[in-house]
């Protein structure tokens, strides 16, 4: 029998055990944490292995949980939320891998971030809109304590701007879904009642409803010009929490997007797919734009995240398989690479040197202080930039495609994202560890700081994920593009633009 | 055809070295310095070793190994090898080696040095033999990294500027490349070289990329030209280049003008050639153009540069437009005189080894001068340097008269081939490039005159020593070489005859 079912439970048990042995000791909190963790990476890990992709849902659990309106406790799986779980339990581990050094309210702290996982893990599962909707909320909460809690830069003013706005597309997203069930007159909040009931509102209706629930998600997933609770919020979070938040709860957004706002309202998608591309092309090159003129460095990783992920809202705006496929794969790309340059940031970096400023940082002789770091970011920041051998290049090629077939303009934009990622990573990646690279009369008696046990094993995670995938794409891609054959995911041939 | 696993050595055995040297961390630096010309090394053994098994009746590949890589992206580990890229693998096994020695020779940090510049040799490697977009454009990009860090690193003063504009120019090209090919893929679904250009032969890839929208073709073939434009270069692509050249390392600039820009060259005949042979005739026009302006303004460019390595960047822009030149006038005759089309193509492969071997030659006499001179290399501080070294002046005076295209020195043989076929496919493009002929003998002549002529003067006034044992080893090779492909250029052209014929061939067909 499966574990997969009992991850999202598992982790709120792990949560509340945190909590419990946080009172008594940091260490076993941070034990327990791990081992929460562990335990979703071993749970995905058999899920994975004995997968058996097919072109729907397969049921885990279904119970009825609000029998007066049709809502069930109902996880399902296929091969999207699989590699997404997947994902999860990556960022996950090496989250908590990261955060071994948090000091201040240990218990707390994991007990919020794993709350927050469990939310994530019950979002990826869910079958039933409602319980995805409950998953999703319980995710954004505890963001707010972990920013506010033990943020850095301007934390309260991060912790409430992510939170409204948070709150502001989930807002959205469950008037749309509501209005749905009440105009459509459903039968219960399953994904295909809810399909069905979309299907009985009128073509005005049917675009509005589209419109509020996809643009209630593509706020949490950062699409342009809702993105700008992201480089805030994320440079304001502690290491764990901004690797979370753009590794996975990003992809929250998109995931509903792909889930629940395209297969659920085609008619709505066809008449907002022009405008979704166009704000998801902007944000490539808008964002790319910003990060290359930042001074704090993980400004420029929160910015880099805006732009990837308007790759993602890209591929799904073109509403092809091949690119609903990249922008999946994206996802996991993105949220890999993403949580690798904020453990950097903020773990390797920020850590020690007590500053992200990159004017001090090029001052000093980084690659001799923390050569492990700069070793891991060169590896990451040449992920990040799409380079062949590394997730994001897959991903972003079948991205590509999907825009060639659909609109070449948005082809070329992308490229043109492509090529500002490459020199804002670039000049990043000068600044902060290169600054005094070759220069005469860099003090060698700086022995040079070694990364821990637990950053080596984080990166070593997330490293490996990346270069595995960008390897063997085929290993994510044959679960994906299968579950895309699902007939919920054919709108693209209905409404090709001229 | 042989199925083996040389290809896959060649490139793998320099990453090898590369990784050894990364991770032995205790390595003295003897010991790093001998694995890591090892390792540089096996790339002519593994030279050697491809061209025992040539078949020069054979136009095609002669070696290949194919495995299915990738499915849902159509991709194969795709490896194989015909004449042309056997001779830059061989250029490469040559260059390697001497260019690896002399940057280490006085660098710090050898062991990273070595490990940078071995993955370096390995991408370029990897580069010539692909056959696969996705392994192609892998070691196309992985070798932008080790470029950075040697020039960042071991570079002169304002190397960081340089070796940053190096990476973005080329970051755009690539980023063109990968649109291009993305909408390859789109059409036809594969990132095959060979397959692609099956597709073109068989008159199918037109339709099918003008099926994704009017202007496709035209953004592809766009996208693939300024990828390659920007690493040849092709003027006006080339502004990141005369920085770059100056600040890297002498032994490292040896690579990059080297072995490096010829990844463009190779690049054109092996993707814009048999690809998009149709979108090069219809723009031949503005090509030819834009060779002829690398090939007038680099030679101008380098008559007024005072300083030594613009000068020598300047003249590799001009020296390997003249490859592109052939080609873009080739392509714009169409149908036309079967033996100045193939002179010209065999010029222009030639041309491309040729101009390796002379101007890393050159960018060592560079490296010499500049190391006697405390890393100047104005040519106003120097002069008389055959009084004062009359052996280093000798092997400068082989190398530049090489680069100046002397009958009886190997650089004569691809330039007489590509004037005797562009004259007769484009007199006019031909005409204009022979002033820049001129200009070349002037800039070339009055360096060596301002140089090594004269009373001794500036940082040869003192004491100047000649060439030393380490030195002879670099620069005497190459001189043999030139003089021997000078006397005997046949050597080389047997590599590349076959497949210039059949190009010939297929031109004159429908």
């Amino acid at each position: 029998m499966s574990l997969l079912p009992w991850i999202p439970v598992a982790t709120l048990v792990g949560a509340l055990l945190a909590l419990v042995a946080g009172a008594r000791s940091a260490a076993a909190a941070r034990v327990v944490a791990l081992l929460t963790a562990l335990f979703g990476a071993v749970a995905a890990g058999a899920a994975a292995a004995r997968f058996a992709p097919s072109n729907e849902l397969v049921t885990l659990v279904d119970l009825p949980w609000i029998t007066q309106l049709g809502i069930r406790y109902h996880l399902a799986v296929d091969g999207i939320s699989l590699s997404l779980v997947v994902l999860t339990a990556l960022a996950a581990t090496s989250g908590v891998l990261f955060s071994w050094t948090v000091a201040e309210r240990v218990g707390e702290f994991f007990a919020l971030y794993l709350t927050l996982v469990a939310g994530v893990y019950g979002v990826f599962l869910s079958a039933d809109a409602f319980l995805f909707f409950v998953f999703y909320e319980i995710a954004i909460v505890p963001k707010y304590f972990l920013v506010a809690g033990w943020g850095s830069t301007r934390r309260e003013y991060g912790a409430m701007k992510l939170v409204l706005y948070s709150f502001a597309g989930s807002a959205l997203v469950l008037a749309g879904l509501v209005w749905t069930y009440g105009a459509g007159g459903a039968e219960g909040f399953s994904f295909g009642a809810l399909t069905e009931a979309a299907s009985r509102m009128s073509y005005g209706e049917n675009v509005a409803a589209f419109g509020l629930v996809f643009f209630g998600f593509a706020t949490l997933a950062g699409l342009f010009p809702l993105h700008t609770w992201a480089p805030t919020g994320h440079v304001a979070a502690p290491t764990a929490a901004s690797m979370l938040l753009a590794g996975v709860v990003m992809k929250l957004g998109a995931y509903g997007c792909l889930r629940i706002a395209l297969p659920f309202y085609p008619v709505g998608f066809a008449a907002w797919q022009l405008v979704i591309g166009w704000l998801a092309v902007a944000g490539i090159v808008y964002a790319g734009l910003v990060a290359l003129v930042q001074r704090d460095f993980k400004f420029v990783i929160g910015y880099s995240s805006v732009s990837h992920m308007g790759f993602v809202m890209l591929g799904l705006a073109t509403g092809e398989i091949e690119a609903l496929a990249g922008a999946t794969l994206q996802m996991f790309s993105h949220g890999v690479i993403a949580g690798l340059l904020f453990g950097v940031v903020g773990r390797m970096v920020y850590e020690r040197e007590h500053t992200r400023d990159l004017v001090e940082l090029e001052a000093r002789p980084m690659h001799r202080r923390l050569p492990g770091a700069a070793a891991v970011f060169v590896l990451a920041g040449l992920a990040s930039m799409g380079l062949p051998g590394f997730s994001g290049f897959p991903a972003e090629l079948k991205i590509l495609v999907g825009a060639w077939n659909f609109h070449p303009i948005w082809a070329v934009a992308a490229a043109v994202g492509v090529l500002v990622a490459g020199a804002f990573t670039l000049r990043v990646m000068q600044r902060a560890f290169f600054g005094q690279f070759g220069a005469a009369g860099a003090e060698p008696g700086e022995g040079g700081e070694r990364l821990t046990l637990p950053e080596k094993l984080g990166a070593g995670l997330l490293l490996g994920a990346t270069i595995l995938i960008g390897l063997k794409p085929d290993l994510l891609l044959d679960w994906i593009v299968p579950a895309l054959q699902s007939p919920a995911f054919h709108f693209a041939a209905t409404n090709v633009v001229p | 055809m042989t199925a083996s696993l040389l290809l896959t050595g060649l490139v793998a055995v320099p990453w090898l070295g590369a990784l050894l040297l990364g991770v032995a961390g205790s390595l003295p630096a003897r010991a790093a310095r001998s694995l890591a010309v090892l390792a540089s090394a096996s790339t002519l053994v593994f030279g050697v070793l491809l061209l025992a098994r040539f078949d020069p009746s054979l136009a095609g590949l002669f070696v290949e190994e194919r495995v299915p890589w990738i499915r849902s992206l159509g991709i194969d580990y795709h490896l194989g090898l015909d004449g042309m890229g056997l001779l830059f693998v061989l250029l490469t096994g040559i260059l390697g080696p001497l260019a690896l020695v002399t940057t280490l020779r006085r660098a710090t940090r050898v062991r990273a040095a070595g490990a940078w510049f071995l993955l370096l040799q390995g991408s370029a490697l990897g580069v010539f033999v692909a056959l696969d977009f996705f392994p192609w454009f892998i070691c196309w990009e992985l070798s932008l990294v080790p470029a950075f860090f040697l020039i960042r690193g071991w570079g002169g003063a304002h190397a960081g500027t340089a070796a940053y504009r190096f990476v973005v120019f080329t970051l755009a090209g690539s980023a063109g490349l990968l649109l291009a090919f993305a909408a390859l893929y789109a059409a036809t679904g594969t990132m095959n070289f060979t397959d692609l250009a099956r597709l073109r032969a068989a008159g199918e890839l037109a339709g099918k990329l003008g099926a994704l929208g009017a202007w496709t073709p035209v953004l592809v073939f766009l996208g693939v030209l300024v990828g390659l434009g920007v690493k040849a270069p092709l003027f006006p692509f080339h502004a990141w280049m005369p920085a770059t050249y100056a600040e890297a390392p002498a032994g490292v600039s040896m690579f990059l003008t080297g072995v490096m820009s010829k990844m463009g060259v190779y690049g054109f005949f092996r993707l814009l050639w048999p690809i998009f042979p149709e979108e090069l005739r219809a723009y031949a026009g503005p090509l030819l153009v834009m060779a002829l302006g690398g090939v007038v303004l680099g030679a101008l460019a380098a008559l007024r540069s005072g300083n030594l390595r613009h000068m020598l960047a300047y003249s590799s822009l001009n020296h390997v437009s003249y490859c592109l030149l052939a080609l873009f006038a080739v392509a714009g005759a169409g149908p036309a005189d079967g033996v100045a089309v193939e002179s010209a193509l065999v010029g222009a492969l030639l041309q491309a080894f040729n101009h390796g071997l002379s101007a890393s030659a050159l960018f060592f006499v560079a490296g010499v001068l500049e190391q006697r001179s405390g890393g100047d290399s104005d040519f106003a501080r120097f002069g008389g340097v055959r009084n004062a070294a009359p052996r280093f002046a000798l092997l400068a005076g082989v190398a530049l008269f090489s680069s100046l295209g002397l009958p009886g020195l190997n650089g004569f043989v691809g330039e007489f081939l590509i004037f005797r076929g562009v004259f007769a496919l484009q007199p006019l493009a031909a005409a204009v490039a022979t002033v820049a002929l001129l200009v070349t003998a002037i800039f070339l002549l009055s360096f060596w005159q301002r140089v090594f002529h004269g009373p001794r003067s500036g940082a040869v006034a003192g004491s100047f020593a000649d060439l030393d044992a380490a030195e002879w080893r670099v620069l005497g090779p190459l001189v043999v070489l030139m003089i021997l492909l000078g006397v005997a250029p046949q050597l080389l052209a047997g590599l590349i005859n076959p497949l210039a014929m059949s190009w010939a061939a297929s031109l004159t067909l429908p």
